[in-house]
Parts: C-alpha cells; structure tokens; sequence
C-alpha cells in the first residue's frame, strides 16, 4: 500500500506543492482528487496531468477549504467518485503580507481558518475513514514556522504550530489502527505564497519539496523536515532560550 | 448581535457563503472564492465497514446496512436515492471473488433476516428469509427427517445468496442446483413492489433471479422443498483414480447409481499421473438400512468435531497449515494425501453422518487464513463432458508450464439446468485454488485468462459465487447476447434505476 497508491486526495492542489504532489501522484498512476478554490487552475492542472497520462487520472473539486460545513459530504463523494482512498495531503495554505507593526485580526482568522481549521475539517474526515478501514496515509504540509513563535508572523506560526500538535494528536488516535499521520515541515519553497518576498533560506522549488513529501509519506515518517537539513536547524533554533531568541530577528 | 443561522447543503452555493459570512461577521477575504456545488448529503461515517471478498484476494469499503424486516430493505433502498448512492446485496459473504462487494456505496447486509417461516414437516416444504443459513436450515429440519436437497461445501452460506448463485452440491449431475428445489419465493424489487415468484407465477422473473447474481431485487422469502432421509448416515465408498482418464471414467461409470459424486485431485501430479486424485462416493440408506435412524438424525450427531485425535482444537489448526503454504509445503501435504488414500483408504467403505461429508470446507475453521495476507482466488470453470478432459488436462498442463500450480484441485458432474445464467453444464468442473501474493497477482491474472479462453474455446461456462478473473467479453460470450440481451430488459423492468449493482456486474456487464 505504502509505495502503490492508487487514489489519493489533494487539497489545495491549484499551486505550490499540492500541484506539485499532484503531478508527481498522477505520473506514477494514481488517480487523484484536486481539490481548491481556483476552477480555472483546477481545469488547467487537471487538462495538463490528464492529457500527459492519455488518461482520466486527475478529478478537479472547486472548493473553498472554509466551507467546513461541505466538506463531509465532499469527502464522501471524492471517495465515492474515485472507488476509493488510500492518501489524504492536505496543502492549503495562506501567509498573507503582514507589515511590521500591522496587526489584522481578518488576516490573522484567515490563515487559521486555511492553515488549521480547514484541515482539521479534512483530516478528521480522513481518520475516521481511515481508521475503519485500517490502512491510508495522512499527510498535512505544515511548516518549520510552526516550531517556534517568530516575531514576523505570530498568527502563521500559531497555525501551524496547532496544526502541527493536531497531526501529532491524530497520529496517537489513528496509528494504533495502522494509519500513517505524517508532519511535514518545510523551509521555504518556491510557490506562489512566498514570492515576492525577500530573505528566504535555503528556497527550494515545490517539486523537489513534493518529491520529499511523497518519500516521507512513502516510509510513514512522523515528522519530515524538508529539505532534512532544517531538522538539525530547527533543533538548534528550538533549543534557544526564550529571553535570547526574543532578541534575534530570525 | 444577529442570531447565526443553520448552514446546511441544502443551500444554494452563494446562500451558504452569504450566511457563513454574515454569521461569522467577516468579510471575504479571499477574492476569488467559490461555494461547492450542491452534493448528496453523507451517509453516515459510522456505517462505513471493510467489507471482504471470501477469497480475502479484494475487499472494499461501503455504507452497511442490515435490516431484519422487508420494509427495512424497502427503507435502504430510499436511503440510497435520497444519498445518490447503489446498493449491493450481500448474504453471509461466501462467495470467493467479488459478486457481493460494491466499493464507497450501500452494502445490504441480510444477514438479520435470518428466521424460518414455516415449516411442515409432513411434506418438507419450508418457507425461510434470505438470511437463514444451511446451518440453521439443516438443523432445524434434520430431526424430522429431512435434509436440504443441495447444499454448497460450506455450511455457512445464506438460503438468499444460494438462490442469487444458484449453488450446486456434489449431486449436481442428480440433483441440479437448489434453483431446481426452489418452489417459490418473493422478491422485493427496488421500486417497492413484491413480486411472489414461481414456475407457474412470474416464470420470466423465476429463472432470471435464481442465479441472478443480486441484480433484480431482494429475496425476502424463500420456499424450499428439501430431501426426505431415513438415516443420519450416508454410505461412503472412497477410492483414488490414477490420473484424468480414470477419474473421467470411474464418473461416467457410477453417475446413474452414485447420489453424491465428488473428485480431489493432486495438481502438482505430472505426466501419466497428471490429474490423479481420490473419489467419494455417497448414498443415502433406505429405509430399514439404518437400524437407529432417531440417533443418527439427531443434530449433535451431525456436528463436526471441534478437535483434531479429541485433542488439538480445530480454529488453531490453520496456523500449523501456514508454513505449508508454498509450493514445496502444498506439494508434500497433496501428495501426502494421494498417497494415504490410495493405499490405507483405497476402496474403502463407510458410514459418515450428512454434516460430515457435506461440509468438507468447515472442517478446518478459518483455513483460508493460510493464504494470507493476499488471500485465494478459486478458478473453476464448467466444460461440457465431451470436451471436459482434453481442456482440464490442456489447463493443468499450462499451470505447470506457467509454474502457477493450484494447492487444491476439486472435479464434479454436472447437469444442464433451466435458469437463465446458469453455470452448468452437462458435463464436470474443475476448481483450484491459487494463492494470491502482490507478486504472483498479475501473472495470476493472466494465467486465468488464458484458462478462459480454454474454457470458451470448448462451450464451458462460468460460476459468478467463484469468479474473480473474468471480463465482460468472455461472460458475454458463453452467455450469449440473446440471453444477455433478456435479462437486463428484466433488469430495466424491475430496476429502472440501476440501483443494484456489485463490483462484478460492473467487471462483467457494467456497459449494459
């Protein structure tokens, strides 16, 4: 199961590493679900992957991930419409530009509404779907901003940060089923959500970043960083007292 | 503060947003957002279960329901427009491959519906629900003297899927399927109607949905004529065959004096031994022929034992089987028992009680879990008796040279029968049993596909309770189109919505 999947769900997949996962999902022969609220992106990505397999593998989902109140009823219809799931990834995500002495309260609600609240409204549809049948992968994009409370953007990181404790939560309740709950936490990466913006470390493109995601789901990892080398880097930032990193610009 | 109002699917796409906006107090903060169209609303997460093909070789996930009365089907069945959803009808799940699955919609459960109606036992007529079992079935009569006319080689299937499979036993070539004992029964269709069935009421609908594969409605009842009997006991005469041409003959030879005739035989066997097995043979006694018939009828002395020499529990004996189950292992155990029954057990003779020799496949509870984790496919196929040893020899022959070897090889006679999808022929069959591994499934595949052709190259036929290899251009081309053509005009008139489906009518007719 873990190296053959063959229908898998992805939200958030009109740009960035969802596109990317999406891509690289259907080129291996998996059918997948795209799901976001761009139609027309949706369209295209789909035409693309479609025209590229010579075959219906990409399905598309207009959907806006707020929508919680939909989202069991289009989570029974993708597993219905795909005969099936076997992998989850949610990848939505905003980081709207935050000055710095702005704070926005509508920003602020927005990216947990996207980052967190949304998937919880996904992810708890796929664990509990997941867990009756006793097999299927959870993957949720997070990120290595959720490890540590930045001065630049205190509601993104929250987030994630309660996304990441969220994963963990479900990987406790699930695994014991045998289902994979995988964090994954990139660095930066080369999407639409971070162009534009200055000061990124160790950029990566969303395909490489989706190749690390897709290998880490693969081997059922708990937590990825991506590229791996921010795992040592967020340890060692995690490990700096508070009174000192208050004082660091990072 | 404005009081928030219920969001439901209900809605128009826009009223949802609208409100959610409006009870929320934001403001949009996504230009280009867009509502999701109207869906169905969900089936309930709880009633989502894996359910498994018998073979354990698929399995699949969907809504189960299982009611206990007709208006609960009647209630699924709304359930399933209301939720845009189909329903797959599923007895006690026996069948091998995949004819009672139907993946993410409504798995009809009729195991509940499970009582015996009524029953006289002046006449053996019995009126039952779908639900009930041969087990339940042979118990409740066995003490009356009587017995089920046919019955399958496990005890565990339900009277409903036996009708939808119209099962055989191993007095095929005698008896004829159960179809052929079935006096009547009713059968809830999925616009609600039922229709009471018999030779004389219905014909049409009669012969179509004995064997029907689940595609026409829900059995609700069941009336049955069983087989009167003056003895618990059979007389068993057990002897083994040197190869095809001595089984083949040994058959024809005994059919018109034999009332049960049942071939084993040794697939990994080769060359002049090719196709050598063991043979039981059974008759009921006549009266007078059984000196105690009130004890031998009596159910504990039908049942099976639970223990192996009154010592080793039988649910755990399947795991000392696994180790076996490989090539050399399966080799060792069938040649094991050629030899033990060619020489101790060659032409032996012996009273065995009904249960006993009926159920050989519950003899070892759980033995199929030996072929885990990827389960079994069973092959058989049905060949008319003229062409029937040339292309079972043709067919183990390229399992050796394709070194796929079935662990289990079972041959019997058959008759024609007057059911519209009928399996049978006049002539044998010949089912193996193929371990299913991620490694082997594919060439397996491949393997059974050329076995098919084999089979239609030779005017034989296909079981939907065993199947799990065939495809729609092979099932149409033994059924025949004009067949075809009728039963789903049928299926029109009794289903105009297509509501019944499984994972097999869509693999075989689901262009139909």
């Amino acid at each position: 199961m873990a190296t053959a999947w063959k229908r898998a769900l992805v939200v958030g997949a009109s740009s960035g590493m969802g596109e990317a996962v999406a891509r690289q999902l259907a080129q291996q022969g998996c059918q997948v679900a795209l799901v976001a609220r761009r139609e027309e992106e949706l369209a295209r990505i789909a035409a693309e992957i479609n025209a590229a397999a010579g075959a219906t593998l990409a399905h598309t989902y207009p959907h806006d991930v707020r929508e919680y109140e939909c989202v069991p009823a289009l989570f029974q219809q993708i597993a219905h419409d795909l005969g099936g799931l076997d992998l989850v990834i949610y990848a939505a995500g905003v980081m709207p530009r935050l000055a710095d002495e702005e704070y926005s309260f509508d920003k602020d609600k927005l990216m947990f509404e996207v980052n967190t609240l949304g998937a919880i409204a996904w992810l708890n549809e796929a664990a509990q779907r997941f867990a009756r049948a006793q097999e299927g992968t959870i993957v949720g994009i997070s990120s290595v901003a959720g490890d540590r409370g930045r001065r630049g953007q205190p509601a993104y990181c929250a987030s994630k940060a309660a996304l990441n404790c969220y994963l963990e939560s479900l990987r406790n309740r699930v695994g014991r089923y045998g289902v994979a709950v995988v964090t994954v936490k990139p660095g930066p990466v080369d999407t639409p959500m971070t162009r534009g913006l200055d000061k990124l470390p160790l950029l990566i493109p969303a395909e490489k970043a989706a190749a690390a995601i897709l290998a880490a789901a693969r081997r059922r990892a708990h937590t990825a960083y991506i590229p791996g080398v921010w795992r040592p880097i967020m340890a060692m930032i995690r490990a700096i007292p508070s009174f000192l990193f208050k004082k660091l610009n990072i | 503060m404005a009081i928030p109002r219920p969001i439901s699917l209900n809605q128009s796409a826009p009223e949802r947003a609208a409100l959610r906006d409006q009870n929320n107090g934001a403001t949009a903060a996504l230009a280009d957002r867009r509502a999701t169209a109207a869906l169905p609303p969900p089936l309930p997460a709880d009633r989502l279960e894996r359910v498994e093909a018998w073979g354990m070789n698929t399995s699949v996930l969907a809504y189960v329901y299982r009611p206990s009365t007709a208006e609960g089907i009647r209630e699924v069945f709304e359930i399933a427009r209301r939720h845009g959803r189909k329903v797959g009808l599923r007895g006690a799940g026996r069948s091998y491959g995949d004819a009672s699955l139907l993946a993410e919609n409504i798995c009809l459960d009729l195991t509940r519906m499970n009582r015996i109606l009524a029953w006289n036992p002046a006449t053996g007529i019995i009126k039952a629900e779908p639900g009930v079992t041969i087990r339940q079935l042979w118990q409740y009569v066995i003490g009356d003297g009587w017995w089920p006319p046919v019955v399958s080689g496990t005890m565990f299937v339900s009277l409903g899927g036996a009708a939808s499979m119209n099962i055989h036993g191993k007095n095929n070539f005698k008896a004829g399927p159960i179809g052929n004992h079935i006096l009547e029964f009713e059968l809830l269709l999925p616009t609600g109607e039922i229709k009471v069935c018999s030779r004389q009421q219905n014909s049409d609908l009669f012969h179509a949905a004995i064997g029907g594969f689940g595609m026409l409605g829900c059995f609700v009842s069941i009336t049955l004529q069983l087989k009167k009997v003056y003895s618990g006991l059979l007389q068993i005469h057990a002897f083994s065959t040197r190869n095809f041409a001595d089984i083949f003959r040994e058959f024809e030879a005994r059919m018109d004096r034999a009332d049960y005739l049942v071939g084993w035989i040794d697939c990994f066997a080769r060359g002049k031994a090719l196709g050598r097995g063991l043979v039981h043979q059974a008759n009921y006694l006549q009266p007078g022929e059984d000196l105690n018939p009130a004890q031998t009828l009596r159910v504990e002395n039908q049942e099976l034992p639970d223990t192996l020499f009154g010592v080793v529990p039988k649910s755990i004996m399947w795991r000392f089987l696994k180790p076996f189950a490989r090539n050399w292992g399966m080799r060792l155990i069938n040649w094991a028992k050629y030899k033990a029954g060619s020489t101790l057990g060659n032409h032996k003779t012996y009273r065995q009680s009904h249960a006993g020799f009926a159920f050989l496949l519950d003899y070892v509870p759980n033995w199929k879990f030996v072929y885990k984790p990827g389960g079994l496919i069973q092959y058989q196929s049905f060949v008319p008796a003229e062409n029937a040893e040339r292309c079972f020899t043709a067919q183990l022959e390229l399992c050796h040279a394709w070194g796929i070897i079935p662990y289990l090889g079972v041959f019997k006679r058959h008759k024609w029968d007057e059911f519209w999808m009928s399996h049978a022929v006049d002539g044998y069959s010949f089912a193996l049993d193929f371990p299913v591994t991620a490694r082997n499934r594919q060439r397996l595949w491949e393997l059974a596909a050329r076995l098919n052709e084999m089979v239609l190259e030779n005017g034989g036929r296909f079981y939907f309770a065993k199947d799990s290899t065939l495809d729609g251009k092979s099932a149409a081309a033994y059924l025949g189109e004009e067949r075809l053509r009728q039963f789903f005009a049928l299926k029109r008139a009794c289903d105009p919505e297509n509501l019944l489906q499984t994972e097999l009518s869509k693999r075989l007719f689901g262009d139909r």
